[in-house]
């Protein structure tokens, strides 16, 4: 005997003890879809028979009940479910989650549960109990229905053999279908305009001459046409158009969800007491033209039409009225309603309309929703969602979705066939220029950020973020950070070379060649370091352009911030001007032209270092410099003395000789990284990543690439942009190598920051995986102002020498990852959201706590 | 860091009796923070030098702290002034290598040790936290004369003006442990810091050293704060056993949390608890019973709330997660009785962002808030609170700009706290709120704030939204 259930229900087993429940469920289902009330009762009482545990077992059983359902997974219950107070909140778990409750009643004989419980000593509860189970079971047989189960199977010892159990895939799975699709908005019996939507799509459509009337189609190579409802009414050609559409279904050239307003006739057309409003009238009125059988075929076509679908793998959700993602995929009168009505708040707008709860601002699932039910001037994007009712009936226009390609086609209305309640548009604030998803980013939500998350990366899989450092990421980006439509990127952290062991020194490039030779790296780029502070650029050709693509309603044109997200520069009249002096050097050397696009996004070192880190650089550097200076004079002074006096100070001299020297040393370090800034002048620019572009992320070009396209801006205004001198090394030419080994000595000689040592291509893999994207060997001057005045006497060199790079190394592959992976979302023109979970992640990440001085 | 000692003491090598340390022969101890050295750099029967020079492990130093603590992990840790500076490790250093002297003990020359003699002590580098001013307010009551040459942050720069340090000679004849234990409590005082945990072993060091010269000192209050790292608990129980029984004073708040600017600014008219005052009577009145308070902080206003039994659910929100921890303490809520408790919650949260967790409320208090916000967030912060958590009524106070001018120390132009963006006047204020009603459907009516002065109207200005 065969038995067919939904493949997602939520089923109970009915029966008395000892009925054969559990190994029912063991023969016909996976160990870990059956909840079983004895075991939840030895979970929480650790004995299966306490019957004392039953009230904590059952809170326990559906609370991994809910879990389940809410995950999408068929779910048993293994419990005698003999009373129909029992089977209530069961049946009720089943709705919340929009599952379809079934009941298998494992109709026994009392004797063989008895004979059963006899064997198992710890059931020793006499005959009494079985005898009162059956009778309720058996007093329950027909209320079943009546109690909300849609599948009520009873089962005899006999069946119980020979049973195959079949799971049968809901109505609304059609995952199997990936398209391509063409899905066509609210039609409303505009026949005309369907026509040529359907022409301009490719469809090749003509009127049928002879036999039923209706109309041909032969869709492009493929293709499937895909109908969101709303077919009928207030149009002229609404018979036409469910010809053609039912023509559609029927041949397997189109697909079609119900709307509201087919429900609607089709209740009017089997009788019932519906009142012809909302353009019913032309409906029923163009029917009754028609022949009788005409209207008898389209209560049976639309009777037939199913809720929603989920297409293409899950990738894709269709709906009249949209459906949020928790009933996806799901059947249940509620789920039938949203799709057909979507969701109201129960208010009534100016208008008299009801007001729609606006689910797509806080959709968040994967599946794309496409769907119709209110019209919008233009289609536009939110949360990967599209309305496409474009409101043709209405003088609008006729709007499809070419899926997989997101391309929108539209047809304008011949006229208008209908008066709309409210002018179309009306329902968001106006507010200039913004796209619907440019107003929804204008905030983010806190859900999207907080907690642990794990996010995925096309560099790497998945990147975990713990909950205390997104909470303190949190607080960075709310009081410091500029608005989070200009952070489309935080750059990564970069971790120094191993570390040396040569005297003297902590850093040298040989450690740093050495890890990307290991590696299997051919050739890398040593890029000077600039004694500036790390900044990320964006800019756009003009203000126009900044607030379209980047949907901020101001007259910035750009952004310039920090590794962490701050605005670099205070005095907004200095950053305009920052960005106008780097955009004319933009403009002037051809780039817009050149990469076809009208926005960048530049990595680059801004100098002097004290513009960003003045108060650091004063009440720190300075401050140490200050009174390590006299110190050590003082102290000397006192040694010389007591040496003049003929006493054994001589290594103390000579240390303090030693300390004296380091701290002069330091501070002379230190100033070299600072001079005055007065004016736009006194900074310099120094861009060495071209990020972004429209449509491009430029991880895929090598740094050579990256250099030579931003020199050739750089010489537009050479006095105040700086290009990055660097030199490519082959790491097997061992000439080569140790030039560029002299060349860091050179420029640490002369008191330089040192090198960035980079593999070519942009993104690099070896052995396990991405490599560091770039190392750092920083001179031993520069170091003292990282670990302090004195670090180069060898009684200290040494226990600094014991750091590990390890961490850092492993931040500054995830946070590369996260930034990558945040500008592809940006040129994929995700919502922001989307970009905005990677660069909190890489803010995140960041305040790991990490060594400083590394 | 050195200290020399230096006397005119005839003969002036009984210093090294003194000190118990030979003028003819250098010493070295170790100490837990790096080596200490004695030595004379001179040694005549007219004049007797001896020099305590600390050579502090920079690199221990860093090394012990994360161990002991962990956190604050700062490149201020790596490179920072402690090896060079007079701090508390020269009062550990006293201690240690000049014990006897510091407590008045002589073993060759006990009644010299108890002799005023005459002495200078030179520190070469000393950090003075309130400057010269601080540092002749501390030494001068003693009977000191002072010498002090402040040192420039960098010659080459000089638009960066003067640093906190000084070369420090002071001058005076008394018994060489009376001015040993000057140095050991005042040196860490100027400091204003301890590279140790202070605990209440602490006080009994300040009192033993202290003895019959701090509990007449006109300073006294600040030395016991500051010694005592700005512990009220432990200042107050010192300053009580400092007065044996007399009342004990409260001291002040401790200029340490960052708030302080302002409070100290606003302290005059007592604002704070004015501000609280009318927030309270505008929920009253409008009947809330359940209050969010977004940028909560400390939880000052909370505690207002958590005293009045007619808010039955209140919520403490900020984005500063030590803030909230500070909080917690001081509503202290781990103890609070179960039928307290429920009543609040804190929740670490952003203005920033739309949060489910903070829709439902009768009203939203926003108390000082705003002008923490950057400009061009605002309209976040708007949507946030106006459109999506939509509480029935919004309290918000912000600094009225106008009233800056009657603020003593408070340069003009400047704002009350250095993480303010902006302070609006109270037309740009009534400007803003009126929008922002209008926008999102609320009515709105304004408050003065504080004693309204006629010309440039109350210290605080406040909005308070219904719909």
């Amino acid at each position: 005997m065969k038995l067919s259930i939904p493949e997602l229900s939520l089923v109970l087993l009915v029966g008395p003890s000892g009925s054969g429940k559990s190994t029912f469920a063991r023969t016909h289902f996976r160990p870990t879809e059956v909840l079983s009330s004895d075991t939840c009762r030895g979970h929480v009482g650790d004995d299966e028979n306490d019957q004392d545990a039953t009230r904590d077992a059952f809170d326990v059983l559906r609370f991994i009940a809910a879990k389940r359902l809410a995950r999408g997974r068929l779910t048993v219950i293994d419990a005698t479910n003999t009373q129909p107070e029992s089977r209530k909140p069961l049946v009720a778990l089943a709705r919340e989650f929009h599952v379809l409750p079934v009941a298998i009643v494992l109709d026994v004989p009392e004797a063989v549960c008895h004979a059963r419980n006899q064997l198992r000593p710890e059931r020793q509860f006499g005959v009494r109990v079985v005898r009162n189970q059956l009778q309720q079971m058996r007093g329950s047989l027909r209320s079943l229905e009546r109690e909300g189960f849609r599948h009520v199977h009873i089962l005899k010892p006999e069946q119980l053999e020979s049973l195959e159990l079949e799971r049968q895939p809901l109505w609304n799975n059609r995952k199997h279908e990936a398209g391509p699709f063409d899905i066509i908005g609210d039609v409303h019996g505009c026949l005309d305009e369907l026509l040529l939507l359907l022409t301009r799509l490719g469809y090749a459509v003509s009127r049928r001459e002879e036999g039923s009337p209706g109309f041909d189609v032969r869709p492009p190579e493929g293709r499937k046409a895909l109908f969101l409802g709303d077919l009928v009414d207030r149009g002229p050609g609404v018979v036409g158009v469910l010809r053609l559409v039912m023509g559609m279904v029927e041949a397997g050239t189109g697909l079609c969800v119900p709307g509201n307003h087919e429900v609607k006739l089709m209740r009017k057309l089997r009788g019932g007491d519906v009142k012809v409003t909302h353009g019913l009238a032309q409906s029923l009125e163009q029917l009754e033209r028609e022949p009788p059988e005409f209207s008898a075929q389209v209560v049976k076509f639309i009777d037939g039409l199913v809720s929603h679908y989920v297409l293409d793998g899950g990738k894709l959700v269709v709906a009249h009225a949209g459906l949020k993602e928790s009933m996806q995929g799901r059947g249940s009168g509620k789920v039938r309603d949203f799709a057909l009505y979507g969701e109201t708040t129960g208010e009534t707008d100016e208008y008299g309309l009801p007001v729609r709860h606006d689910w797509a601002s806080e959709y968040r699932g994967k599946a794309m929703v496409v769907y119709g039910h209110t019209p919008v001037p233009e289609a536009e994007w939110l949360n990967n969602t599209l309305c496409v009712d474009t409101g043709c009936v209405y003088g609008g226009k006729l709007t499809a979705l070419r899926y997989p390609e997101r391309e929108v086609v539209s047809v304008q209305a011949a006229r208008m066939y209908c008066e709309p309640k409210k002018p179309l548009g009306a329902r968001e604030m106006p507010v200039a220029a913004l796209t619907a998803q440019q107003q929804h980013d204008d905030v983010l939500d806190l859900a999207d950020v907080l907690g642990k998350r794990i996010v995925s990366t096309r560099l790497i899989q998945n990147i975990t973020l713990k909950e205390e450092n997104a909470t303190a990421a949190l607080e960075v980006m709310s009081r410091f950070a500029l608005h989070p439509k200009w952070l489309i990127y935080l750059p990564p952290t970069m971790s120094p070379s191993e570390t040396s062991q040569r005297p003297g020194l902590l850093e040298h490039p040989a450690e740093a060649f050495a890890y990307y030779q290991r590696e299997g790296v051919e050739q890398v780029v040593c890029e000077e370091k600039h004694m500036g502070s790390r900044a990320v650029v964006v800019l756009c050709r003009d203000a126009d352009v900044a607030r379209r693509r980047f949907g901020l309603d101001g007259d910035e044109r750009g952004a310039c911030y920090t590794r962490t997200g701050r605005r670099f520069f205070q005095d907004a009249a200095m950053e305009a001007a920052f960005l106008a002096r780097l955009g004319s050097a933009f403009e002037s050397s051809g780039f817009w032209e050149e990469h076809r696009t009208d926005w960048a996004c530049l990595d680059c070192e801004l100098m002097p270092w004290s513009l960003k880190a003045r108060e650091l650089v004063r009440e720190q550097y300075a401050a140490v410099g200050a009174a390590a200076l006299a110190s050590v004079a003082e102290a000397r002074t006192a040694v010389a003395q007591a040496a003049a006096r003929g006493l054994e100070v001589a290594g103390l001299g000579a240390r303090l000789q030693a300390r004296a020297d380091g701290v002069e040393r330091y501070v002379a370090a230190y100033r070299r990284y600072c001079w005055p800034v007065q004016s736009l002048e006194d900074v310099r620019l120094a861009p060495f990543h071209l990020l972004a572009t429209e449509g491009a992320v430029h991880v895929d070009k090598d740094h050579v690439w990256h250099l030579e396209t931003l020199a050739k801006v750089c010489r537009a205004d050479p006095d105040w942009l700086m290009a990055t001198s660097h030199r490519v090394v082959s790491l097997s030419d061992a000439r080569a190598v140790e030039d560029a080994t002299r060349w860091w000595e050179s420029l640490t000689s002369r008191g330089g920051e040192g090198m960035v040592v980079k593999p070519l291509a942009y993104v690099a893999r070896g052995k396990k995986g991405v490599l560091q994207p770039a190392i750092k060997c920083r001179g031993p001057d520069y170091l003292r102002i990282i670990y302090g005045p004195e670090y180069t006497a060898p009684e200290h060199l040494e226990r600094l020498r014991k750091r590990g790079v390890s961490t850092k190394r492993s931040l500054a592959l995830r946070e590369l990852a996260l930034g990558v992976e945040a500008l592809e979302r940006f040129v994929r023109k995700e919502p922001l959201r989307r970009v905005h979970e990677c660069v909190f992640g890489v803010l995140a990440l960041e305040s790991e706590p990490v060594d400083p001085r590394l | 860091m050195l200290l020399t000692l230096s006397t005119t003491h005839s003969p002036a090598t009984d210093l090294g009796y003194l000190l118990h340390k030979s003028p003819h022969k250098p010493q070295s101890f170790d100490v837990s923070f790096g080596l200490a050295h004695v030595f004379y750099p001179e040694a005549t029967e007219q004049r007797c030098t001896a020099a305590l020079l600390l050579e502090v492990d920079p690199v221990a130093l860093v090394r012990d702290r994360q161990k002991s603590s962990g956190e604050g992990r700062s490149l201020e840790q790596y490179v920072n002034d402690r090896p060079y500076v007079a701090s508390s490790f020269l009062s550990v250093a006293l201690s240690r290598v000049f014990g006897a002297a510091l407590s008045g003990r002589s073993r060759e020359r006990p009644e010299l040790a108890a002799r005023p003699l005459p002495l200078t002590a030179r520190l070469s580098v000393l950090p003075c936290r309130g400057g010269e001013v601080f540092l002749r307010r501390l030494f001068e009551p003693l009977g000191y004369t002072v010498t002090a040459t402040r040192h420039a942050l960098d010659a080459t720069v000089p638009e960066w003006g003067d640093s906190r340090y000084f070369t420090v000679t002071l001058d005076a004849t008394l018994p060489l442990g009376e001015l040993l234990s000057h140095l050991y409590v005042l040196v860490p005082v100027l400091d204003d810091d301890k590279h140790y945990w202070v605990m209440e072993d602490e006080i009994d060091k300040l009192l033993r050293h202290g003895e019959g010269w701090l509990a007449s000192h006109p300073e006294r209050e600040v030395i016991t704060r500051r010694y005592l790292r700005h512990q009220r608990s432990l200042a107050r129980e010192a300053m009580a056993r400092l007065s044996e029984g007399d009342e004990a004073p409260e001291p002040e708040d401790a200029p340490s949390a960052p708030d302080d600017g302002e409070v100290m600014l606003e302290r005059k008219v007592s604002l704070d608890e004015q501000r609280r005052e009318a927030v309270l009577s505008a929920l009253v009145e409008h009947g809330a019973t359940s209050v969010v308070d977004v940028g909560c902080g400390e939880g000052k206003l909370l505690r207002t709330l958590l005293q009045e039994r007619r808010f039955t659910r209140i919520t403490g929100m900020d984005v500063s997660v030590r803030a909230l921890e500070i909080a917690s303490e001081r509503l202290k809520l781990e103890r609070l009785p179960d039928l307290q408790r429920q009543r609040i919650q804190l929740l670490h949260g952003s203005l920033l962002y739309r949060d489910a967790r903070l829709t439902g409320y009768d009203a939203a208090t926003v108390v000082e808030v705003v002008e923490h916000l950057d400009p061009p967030r605002l309209a976040a912060f708007e949507r946030v609170l106006f459109e999506w958590a939509r509480p029935g009524v919004v309290v918000l106070t912000t600094p009225n700009a106008e009233y800056n001018v009657r603020f003593e120390g408070l340069a003009s132009g400047g704002f009350r706290h250095k993480d303010h963006r902006f302070e609006w006047t109270r037309a740009q204020f009534e400007s803003w709120a009126r929008g922002r009603a209008e926008r999102f459907g609320y009515g709105v009516r304004f408050v003065p704030v504080g004693a309204v002065d006629a010309e440039v109207g109350s210290p605080t200005q406040m909005a308070v939204f219904s719909r």
